[in-house]
C-alpha cells in the first residue's frame, strides 16, 4: 500500500461514559466514520472518514460525541503551513486539480467587519419599529428617468417591469441537482410566504415547484439547461448567469452520474451526460451581445418580468455594471469572491475576484456618476451573514441581497465544504435518496421563514436607531457608515469617512 | 383525540425513536445513565429494508382488539388511550395475537410492552415524537 | 328496557359496556351461579403458578357493576325459560323477566365414562375458580396427579401445578398434544418441551379402568396417582335454549347479531356455534377474544343498534412453561414452513388469501397475520413473500402503510 500522507484534519472524539451505543452515529454517516464493533460491544470512529459535518454530533442523544481539530502538526513554519504542504500531497498522488465547495474560507478582510452603523441621538430622534411604521419592502427593476403625460396631461404609464419584496433580500441561485429536491422546496415555499424570491441556478425548475413561479427566479446561464418558453414565463424575473463569485471565470460541471431522473427531465439533457456550463456564453462576447439576449427574454416573455444579469465582483467590475446597465438588464447581481458553490477549483474559490463590498461601493458609485444608477438595481451576494451585513450593503448602495449561504446554514449546513462529494450528510447538497429525505421541506422551510423574520426584525431594530423608516431612506446612505482599522483608500473606493470623523 | 401519526417519507431509520421511548420508561433525567450498557426494549419500533423505514407503536384504535381480547382486564382504554395495568398483564400474549399492527410487543418482564403515549412519564409530548430529528413521527389531532 | 344476563363472564361484560354505550337508563340484571365478582377463567392456571391472585384476576375492577348500573346476583342457576311470558325462572323458584335477554352460560367440562371412575374420590375438573381452589387443596407435596386431557385446559392445569413439587403424568387419545390447535411437528416440538420440563406424557392412550388410585391404560400401563384431573374437553351449556326449543347444534345457533332463533334471546360465549370465517363452517369457538365480542355485538343489538360481528375465527395464545404458542384460523392450503428447532413457523394459505398459522416460541407481530385472515386481505396486494419471513407493515403498500400509521394525510400538501 502507498504511504497515506495525509493525517485527518479532525478527530471524532467520543466520551464512552455516555455513549449508549444506539448506533446513529454510524446510521447517519454517509461518509462511514463510524462502526459498532459487536465482539466487544463498542462504537468506534475512523477520523480519516471525517469531514466535521456534525451529523453525528447534532444526533447523538447523550451528546457522547464532539469533532476537535487535531493538534497533530508539522513542524512550524510560517511560510510552508500545514495546509499547503498537504494540499502538495493530495497533488503529487492524484496529480488533480483540488476541488472544494462552498465560499473562500481564507483568511482576507472582511469589510463588513470593518464598517460600523450610525444611529440617532438627540436630533433626528430614532424610530421604534414596534411602535411606528417601518418599510422594509422594496421594488426591484429600472426606475424611469422622467414622468412622462399624455396629450390630456395624464400620467404615461411608463414604468418597467418589476419585483415585489417584502425585504430586500432573496435567495440565491442554487440549482436542483447540486441541491435536492427538498431543499429546493423548502426555499421555494420560504420565499412564497415570505413574499420574496429564490432562485432555480441552471438546473431548471422541477415541474411540482412551478406552482411557486411567482416567488422564482429562473436563471439561465451558459449551458442553457432546462430553459423553455414555459420556464420563463411562469417566473417572476428572469436571471441571465454571466458569472459567479466562486468561480469567476470558470463553468460548472455536473457529473454524468447526477444526471438521472428528474434531474436529467429538469435539466431536458439524457441521464447520464455530463452536465456542462461552458466558461463563458458562447453568444456573448460584448455588451451588444447581451443586450441581445436581454431581449430574446423579454420578448419571449413579452416584456413582463425584469431580467438581472449576474457577474462575478471582479477588477473592473464597475466598468462591466456599466455595460450591463446599458444594456437593457433591469438588475444587476454582482457575487463577491466569498460566494458559495457545490464544487469550484480550490485555486479559483481561494484567489481570484474580490471582495464585494468594495464592489458594490465602486459599482454604486460609478453608476450614478454616469448618471444610470435608476437604470438598473442592484442586488449584491457573496457572504452575506447577517441582517447587518444587509444593512450596511443596502447603505454602500445596494437594493437588495441575495443569501446563499446564510440559508444553507438555516436548512441544516455546517459548511464542512464537502458538497462535491455528493454526500451530504444534511441532505441539502446530495441526490441520494437516503440522504436527501434527512431534509424534511416542512421544517426546512419554517426554518428559512424563521431566519428572514428574524433578520427583518433586526433591520427594522437598525434602521429604526438610524432615524430610518424605509429601505429606499437607507439605501445608499453612505452616511450612515463609518469605517475601523481601514485605510484611505479603502475608506475612498467605500465612499465612507473613518469612525471618529 | 391527539395521536401520534407516522410518515415514511421523512422517516431516516435513525431508530432515535427507539431510544427515546426507552429513555421516557426509566423517569430518568438523563440519557446516557438510563440506557447505559442495557438492550432497551422500546414501545415503538422501526421497520426497515431497502430504503424504506417507519416506527410502529400502538395507534389507539377506537375499536381495540387488544383491549376486548385481553383475558385479564389489563388492557383497558382510558380517554381514548390505550393502557396497560403491568400488574395484571401475564403476558399470556393474546393482545399480539390481536394486534393488526403488531404494535403490542412480547417482553421477558412479565407484562408486554405497548405505547401509552408518555402518558405515565413527564412528558407531554411523547418521547418518540420529541426525538424524532425530522418530524416523521407527530402528534396531532387529526380530527377521526 | 329490561336486560338480564345469564353468566358473569367475558360476553356478558361485553354486553354491558356495549349495551351501557347506548342505553343509559335501561335495567341490566346479570346471574351468575358462581359466587364472584366477574373474574378471568383462563387465568386459573396462572393463580396455582402464583403469577396472579385472586383481587389481580377480576376481569373488571370492582366499582364495574356500579359504574354500570348492573344488579347483580350470585349464586343463582336458572333453570328454564319461559319465552311466552318473556321470563327466566331460576332453580329457587325465582322468576326474572326480560325485555332482551342474553344466554351468556359458557360451558362444562366434559366427564367420560370410564368404569370405576365414580370411585375415585379426588377428582377434578379445572374451568372455574373453585376448581382451581379445590385442586390447591387436594395437592400436597409429592402429590401424584394424573391428567387426562392434553388439550388447553389440560396443559395449562399441568403448568400451573408444575412448580407445587408434584408428579405429573398427562395422558391423552390423541398421539399428539394440542391437537385442537397444532399440527403434528408443532405439537413434537411442545411435546418435547413438556418433557423437558418433567411431564410425563402417554399418548394415543386411554383409560380403560379405574381402580381406586389407579388408571389402567389401553396398552396395561398402570398409573397410579393422588390426584386425577379430568380435562377432556367441554361442552357448551345449551339447555336453556334447547329446552325452550331454539336451534342448537353442539352450541346454541347464532347468527350474526348474536341472536338466537328466540326473539329477543340473544347468547354469546362459549355456549355458542358461530361462523368460523377462516373456514367457513359453524363451529363453537371457546376463546375469550371470541367471548367478549360476541357479547358485545350482542349488547349492541340488544340496545337497539344494527352492530354485526362477523370477523370469528379460531385464535389462541398460549404460553407453556416459557414457551409461547400462538395460532389461528384453520389449517389447510398451501404452507409456508419455517423453523430453527426452536422457533417454528407455519402458515396456510389458498385462493389468495391467509387460511390459518401456528407459530412457536418467536411470536412477534402474530396479530398482523391474524389480521390477514380475520379481513381476507388479498395476499397479491402485499409483498407475501416478505410477510412470510418478517411479520410486518412493510410487506403493505405504502398507502396501506400510510392509512394504517397516518401519514398520508399531512402529504395533502406537500409531493
Amino acid at each position: 500500500m502507498a504511504i497515506d500522507y495525509i493525517y485527518p484534519d479532525y478527530e471524532i472524539v467520543r466520551n464512552y461514559d455516555r455513549c449508549i451505543n444506539c448506533r446513529v452515529c454510524e446510521r447517519q454517516c454517509a461518509n462511514e466514520a463510524h462502526e459498532y464493533i459487536e465482539s466487544s460491544n463498542k462504537m468506534v470512529s475512523d477520523d480519516s472518514k471525517c469531514v466535521n459535518c456534525h451529523r453525528c454530533v447534532s444526533l447523538c442523544p447523550t451528546r457522547a460525541l464532539k469533532i476537535v481539530k487535531s493538534d497533530h502538526t508539522f513542524k512550524t513554519n510560517a511560510n510552508w503551513e500545514g495546509k499547503s504542504i498537504k494540499e502538495i500531497y493530495k497533488q503529487a498522488e492524484s496529480g488533480g486539480v483540488l476541488l472544494s465547495s462552498m465560499g473562500n474560507p481564507e483568511n482576507y478582510p472582511v469589510y463588513f467587519d470593518k464598517i460600523l452603523i450610525n444611529a440617532s441621538q438627540v436630533t433626528n430622534p430614532s424610530i421604534d419599529p414596534l411602535r411606528e411604521p417601518m418599510e422594509t419592502r422594496v421594488y426591484l427593476g429600472a426606475k424611469p428617468s422622467k414622468i412622462e403625460r399624455d396629450e390630456n396631461s395624464r400620467i404615461k404609464r411608463n414604468l418597467p417591469p418589476h419585483v415585489m419584496l417584502s425585504m430586500p433580500v432573496m435567495f440565491s441561485a442554487m440549482s436542483y441537482g447540486s441541491l435536492s429536491y427538498n431543499a429546493h422546496e423548502s426555499l421555494a415555499r420560504a420565499s412564497a410566504e415570505l413574499g420574496i424570491l429564490y432562485n432555480t441556478g441552471e438546473g431548471g425548475l422541477h415541474e411540482n415547484l412551478y406552482k411557486y413561479g411567482k416567488n422564482t427566479i429562473v436563471q439561465v446561464a451558459s449551458g442553457r439547461f432546462g430553459v423553455h418558453k414555459k420556464y420563463l414565463s411562469s417566473a417572476a424575473a428572469i436571471e441571465i448567469k454571466m458569472g459567479q463569485g466562486a468561480k469567476p471565470g470558470i463553468g460548472g460541471h455536473l457529473p454524468g452520474k447526477k444526471i438521472v431522473g428528474d434531474i436529467s427531465r429538469t435539466r431536458m439533457i439524457p441521464e447520464g451526460t455530463d452536465a456542462i456550463s461552458p466558461a463563458p456564453h458562447h453568444d456573448i462576447y460584448s455588451i451588444e451581445d447581451l443586450r441581445q439576449l436581454v431581449y430574446s427574454l423579454k420578448e419571449a416573455t413579452r416584456y413582463t418580468k425584469p431580467v438581472i444579469v449576474k457577474i462575478a465582483a471582479v477588477h473592473n467590475v464597475s466598468a462591466i455594471a456599466s455595460g450591463i446597465a446599458r444594456s437593457g438588464a433591469d438588475i444587476i447581481a454582482i457575487d463577491g469572491f466569498r460566494g458559495g458553490t457545490g464544487a469550484a477549483p480550490t485555486r479559483i474559490r481561494d484567489h481570484v475576484g474580490i471582495p464585494i463590498e468594495l464592489a458594490l461601493a465602486s459599482v454604486d458609485k460609478r453608476l450614478r456618476d454616469e448618471g444610470i444608477r435608476d437604470n438598473v438595481s442592484i442586488v449584491v451576494g457573496g457572504s452575506i451573514r447577517s441582517s447587518a451585513d444587509i444593512v450596511k450593503a443596502i447603505a454602500l448602495g445596494a437594493d437588495c441581497v441575495y443569501i446563499g449561504t446564510a440559508a444553507l446554514i438555516a436548512l441544516g449546513c455546517h459548511l464542512c465544504r464537502s458538497c462535491h462529494s455528493g454526500k451530504c450528510n444534511w441532505g441539502i447538497a446530495t441526490q441520494r435518496e437516503d440522504l436527501v429525505k434527512r431534509l424534511n421541506p416542512n421544517i426546512g422551510y419554517k426554518r428559512l421563514v424563521n431566519l428572514m423574520t428574524a433578520w427583518q426584525h433586526e433591520i427594522m431594530e437598525m434602521m429604526g436607531g438610524m432615524g430610518i423608516n424605509s429601505i429606499e431612506s437607507l439605501k445608499g446612505n453612505r452616511l450612515m457608515l463609518r469605517g475601523v482599522g481601514l485605510n484611505e483608500k479603502e475608506l475612498e473606493i467605500l465612499g465612507i469617512k473613518h469612525a471618529g470623523e | 383525540m391527539k395521536r401520534v401519526y407516522v410518515n415514511e417519507n421523512w422517516c431516516l431509520g435513525c431508530h432515535l425513536c427507539e431510544y427515546y421511548c426507552a429513555f421516557a420508561s426509566t423517569n430518568e433525567k438523563d440519557m446516557a445513565r438510563a440506557l447505559k450498557g442495557i438492550k432497551i426494549s422500546p414501545r415503538i419500533r422501526v421497520e426497515e429494508m431497502d430504503g424504506i423505514s417507519f416506527a410502529v407503536s400502538c395507534r389507539h384504535c377506537n375499536e381495540p382488539l387488544c383491549v376486548k381480547g385481553c383475558i385479564t382486564g389489563a388492557l383497558t382504554r382510558v380517554d381514548g388511550i390505550i393502557m396497560i395495568d403491568k400488574d395484571k398483564c401475564i403476558s399470556c400474549y393474546t393482545c399480539v395475537l390481536c394486534c393488526p399492527y403488531g404494535a403490542v410487543s412480547p417482553s421477558e418482564d412479565g407484562a408486554v410492552l405497548k405505547c401509552e403515549l408518555c402518558i405515565k412519564t413527564y412528558s407531554r409530548t411523547p418521547m418518540c415524537v420529541k426525538g424524532c430529528p425530522n418530524e416523521a413521527i407527530v402528534f396531532e389531532e387529526r380530527g377521526e | 328496557m329490561k336486560y338480564v344476563i345469564i353468566g358473569n363472564s367475558a360476553a356478558a361484560v361485553g354486553a354491558v359496556e356495549a349495551i351501557r354505550k347506548n342505553d343509559k337508563e335501561g335495567r341490566i340484571v346479570i346471574v351468575s351461579n358462581e359466587n364472584y365478582h366477574v373474574y378471568s377463567r383462563p387465568l386459573i392456571s396462572y393463580l396455582l403458578l402464583g403469577k396472579t391472585n385472586e383481587e389481580k384476576m377480576k376481569y373488571r375492577n370492582d366499582d364495574f357493576y356500579r359504574e354500570n348500573r348492573c344488579e347483580l346476583k350470585l349464586n343463582k342457576t336458572a333453570q328454564r325459560l319461559d319465552i311466552k311470558q318473556k321470563q327466566v325462572i331460576f332453580e329457587d323458584g325465582d322468576a326474572e323477566s326480560y325485555d332482551k335477554l342474553l344466554i351468556a352460560t359458557g360451558s362444562s367440562p366434559f366427564i367420560p365414562p370410564v368404569q370405576g371412575l365414580d370411585k375415585v374420590k379426588s377428582m377434578y375438573t379445572f374451568t372455574t375458580l373453585d376448581d382451581a381452589k379445590a385442586l390447591d387443596n387436594a395437592l400436597s407435596e409429592n402429590s401424584k396427579v394424573l391428567i387426562v386431557g392434553a388439550g388447553l385446559i389440560g396443559l395449562k392445569c399441568a403448568e400451573g401445578i408444575s412448580k407445587k413439587k408434584v408428579e405429573i403424568s398427562c395422558i391423552d387419545l390423541s398421539y399428539k398434544v394440542l391437537s385442537s390447535i397444532l399440527d403434528d411437528e408443532g405439537s413434537e416440538i411442545i411435546k418435547r418441551h413438556l418433557q423437558d420440563n418433567k411431564i410425563r406424557l402417554y399418548l394415543k392412550r386411554h383409560i380403560i379402568e379405574f381402580k381406586e388410585n389407579i388408571a389402567m391404560l389401553d396398552d396395561g400401563t398402570e398409573i397410579p396417582f393422588d390426584v386425577l384431573v379430568m380435562a377432556v374437553g367441554v361442552r357448551p351449556n345449551i339447555s336453556l335454549v334447547k329446552d325452550a326449543g331454539g336451534r342448537t347444534n353442539r352450541g346454541i345457533i347464532i347468527d350474526e347479531r348474536c341472536q338466537t332463533s328466540i326473539p329477543d334471546v340473544y347468547a354469546a360465549g362459549d355456549c355458542c356455534e358461530s361462523m368460523d370465517i377462516s373456514s367457513g363452517e359453524a363451529k363453537v369457538m371457546a376463546l375469550l377474544p371470541n367471548a367478549y365480542m360476541q357479547g358485545e355485538c350482542a349488547g349492541m343489538n340488544m340496545s337497539g343498534l344494527d352492530f354485526v360481528f362477523d370477523k370469528a375465527i379460531p385464535m389462541n395464545a398460549i404460553g407453556l412453561f416459557g414457551k409461547h404458542i400462538i395460532t389461528a384460523g384453520t389449517y389447510s392450503g398451501d404452507v409456508y414452513f419455517e423453523t430453527d428447532g426452536k422457533n417454528y413457523k407455519k402458515l396456510f394459505y389458498s385462493d389468495n388469501k391467509l387460511n390459518g398459522f401456528i407459530l412457536i416460541g418467536d411470536v412477534a407481530k402474530a396479530g398482523i397475520y391474524t389480521a390477514l385472515i380475520r379481513e381476507k386481505t388479498p395476499l397479491d396486494t402485499l409483498n407475501f413473500e416478505l410477510i412470510c419471513k418478517t411479520p410486518g407493515l412493510m410487506a403493505f403498500s405504502k398507502r396501506a402503510r400510510g392509512e394504517m400509521l397516518g401519514g398520508i394525510k399531512s402529504e395533502a400538501v406537500s409531493s
